[in-house]
């Protein structure tokens, strides 16, 4: 995985509530059985027409936009379905941060493995990013993970809460297999003794 | 000892290593794997190089493109990506070492219904898959939850799965069902009320007379929905049902194992004075037979309400709600059992098993359904498919018009060619009525096998009371 570097880039607004992972990515394209190629299809229903035109006003369509990494949107965003096409197409998008007032939980922790940045902010804080982001191309907002900030383009400045463990893997892009087999030694042991006391696991 | 809910109980009989900042490696019991979310993840594998460390607690199957018309062994029922993607399972399933139920195998099915009946699923497990809909498996006591991807290839090579303990919230549905309400109205009710991030951050544990009185099939569909209330897992403490339910099963503990289960299982409950961090309770004689209207599973009303207005609502609600209407096709004010629907979807991992298809059967006996409507009946596996068939309730579905179909995920999701088409509206015993769930531009209402059924007979969303 990729290290999380400091970002600083343009945020598209998406002040929907409840974008659940069928509008991120619909099925159509979960046929694949690559991790790559999703991001033309990121939000496809609401970006193309059926006709495969753009949807002018949808906003990743926007000249403004179209090269957003922060996505600010309502709440519960990315719930539904587990299926991890839904970052994977983000990231292939090139969106690296998205900012809401809550993510569901499969979501979210699937962001960490592919290293986007799901930042969780309160609703007053989540409504200054929206109108920052509101503002368009000349706008930047940039995150930083190492200090848990998020500036806006006024250079109003953002504290958010990450879990210790998963902002170390971003930054160091740590493929967490490898991690958790170091500590083999101790899922040997588990499976040996539940083995014993639950043998018919 | 400090009292424990059921989900703490669970949890800490399967934490194999824990960091001094609570990351723990949680012990995983069953891996199940279907053809959509597994092969990215055998491939990660086969790139570095790596095993899967328990093959024996690893199960897959292929279910969600798989096609449910009767000539689906003929290959070219399928799209070639679909194919592709059945094949590469059947492939992995072989190289890896994995218990495998292929197409052509009556136990086929959709794996939380597969799980299950195969007796893979026993309580107090970790149950995992790379499908949000895991959650069912707590019917039996057992953390069960969707995982992605690369979690699935992280379980895959360690068996173990990293995570951070979730806060327990309660439940309780107290007091009796009135007829014509069933365990899917009850889950629908539960998401009307808290939202579908109000379980966020929490693993469930539903209780009280009413859940007691479910049977396994009926825990299985308020289980199943726990992840539309943002839920990581839902839980129901095993009893006598359970037992029962499990008992005999081809993967369950055998004579001689089954004793010391048993006593294990006995000891799975929230202790008296455990504290839960969020409880809800709703009384069961107030629920009602439920209908979603929009787009969220959280649009829940009781049949016999109207479609409301975007005025009624606050926040992001209000652009949301408009939103839903529009694409739902309908105006505020409108009485919902007036919304008239042209297809039926009776199937999937919620009402996809044999009780869902009696309760159906009961409703359209000796009917016929509306000229013109589209109605389809999918088993949840090819066991319920010939139960049913044992029972005569097949021939029953037939009579009344419906199509008996072979099991898969269907129209649920629609990755198969059983699809909505646009402005089409579907009376759905699934689980989703996101834009676009069941086809592009389809129209999707949530109701149980009973409303379902009854939406067929008549052409529009029913109140099962009134077919009593």
């Amino acid at each position: 995985m990729e290290k999380f570097e400091k970002l600083s880039g343009i945020a598209a607004p998406m002040p929907l509530v409840n974008i659940d992972t069928d509008m991120i990515i619909p099925k159509v394209f979960l046929k694949s059985i690559e991790r790559t190629g999703f991001g033309k299809n990121l939000f496809d229903e609401m970006r193309y027409n059926r006709d495969g035109t753009e949807i002018e006003d949808f906003v990743l369509n926007q000249p403004a936009y179209r090269e957003a990494q922060i996505l600010v949107a309502g709440d519960n965003f990315g719930c539904g379905s587990s299926r991890e096409h839904a970052p994977w197409a983000i990231a292939d998008f090139g969106i690296k941060a998205v900012i809401s007032t809550s993510f569901a939980d499969i979501f979210f922790n699937n962001c960490f493995k592919n290293g986007i940045l799901p930042i969780v902010l309160p609703q007053e804080v989540v409504d200054v990013l929206m109108q920052d982001a509101e503002k368009g191309a000349n706008a930047r907002m940039e995150v930083d993970l190492e200090a848990q900030t998020v500036t806006t383009s006024d250079g109003e400045i953002f504290s958010f809460e990450v879990d210790a463990f998963k902002k170390h893997c971003l930054l160091e892009g740590l493929d967490d297999i490898a991690l958790s087999l170091e500590k083999v030694s101790a899922i040997d042991a588990f499976e040996a003794s539940a083995s014993t006391a639950r043998p018919w696991v | 000892m400090s009292p424990k809910t059921l989900y703490d109980k669970i949890w800490d009989a399967h934490v194999a290593h824990e960091a001094d900042d609570g990351t723990c490696l949680l012990y995983i019991d069953r891996h199940l794997v279907h053809e959509v979310t597994s092969p990215q993840a055998f491939e990660g594998l086969r790139m570095t190089g790596r095993k899967v460390r328990a093959p024996e607690k690893t199960i897959a199957v292929p279910d969600h493109n798989v096609p449910t018309t009767l000539d689906r062994a003929n290959a070219a029922t399928m799209t070639e990506e679909s194919r592709i993607q059945v094949e590469a399972l059947d492939k992995n399933a072989k190289e890896f070492g994995v218990h495998y139920y292929p197409v052509s195998d009556v136990r086929q099915g959709i794996v939380h219904i597969v799980g299950p009946e195969q007796g893979w699923t026993l309580p107090g497990m970790t149950v995992v898959c790379g499908d949000s809909h895991t959650a069912t498996h707590g019917a039996f006591g057992a953390l069960a939850h969707g995982i992605g991807t690369s979690e699935v290839e992280h379980v895959l090579a360690t068996q173990t799965l990293i995570q951070k303990k979730s806060k327990n919230m309660k439940v309780e549905i107290t007091g009796k069902l009135n007829p014509g309400v069933t365990a899917k109205d009850i889950t629908l009710a539960v998401i009307g009320e808290t939202g579908t991030a109000g379980g966020t951050g929490y693993v469930i544990e539903y209780c009280g007379e009413a859940i007691r009185d479910l049977s396994m099939e009926g825990r299985m569909t308020v289980c199943n929905m726990a992840i539309e209330g943002g839920a990581r897992a839902g839980l129901i403490a095993p009893d006598q049902t359970t037992y029962d339910y499990v008992k005999g099963r081809p993967h369950a503990p055998k004579a001689g194992q089954w004793e010391n289960a048993l006593e294990w299982w006995k000891t799975l409950y929230t202790d008296e004075d455990a504290v839960f961090d969020k409880t809800i309770t709703l009384k069961g004689e107030d629920i009602q037979p439920v209908v979603t209207w929009g787009t969220s599973p959280e649009d829940v009303l009781p049949i016999t309400g109207y479609v409301p207005n975007p005025d009624d609502f606050t926040g992001g609600k209000v652009e949301a709600v408009k939103r839903s209407l529009e694409y739902m096709g309908l105006t505020p004010g409108q009485k919902l059992t007036d919304i008239e629907i042209d297809t039926v979807f009776i199937g999937s991992c919620t009402n996809g098993r044999i009780e869902d298809f009696r309760a159906v059967a009961e409703v359209v006996k000796g009917k016929k359904i509306k000229e013109g409507m589209r109605a389809m009946i999918v088993p949840g596996s090819g066991l319920v498919r010939a139960q049913a068939e044992e029972e005569g309730l097949a021939d029953i579905f037939k009579e009344a018009g419906f199509e008996w179909r072979l099991a898969g995920c269907s129209m649920c999701l629609a990755m198969n060619p059983d699809q909505l088409s646009e402005g089409e509206r579907c009376a759905a015993t699934s689980n989703r009525n996101f834009e676009g769930r069941q086809g592009y531009k389809g129209r999707t209402h949530l109701v149980s096998p009973a409303m379902a059924a009854a939406a067929a007979i008549t052409g529009h969303l029913t109140d099962i009371r009134e077919m009593m």
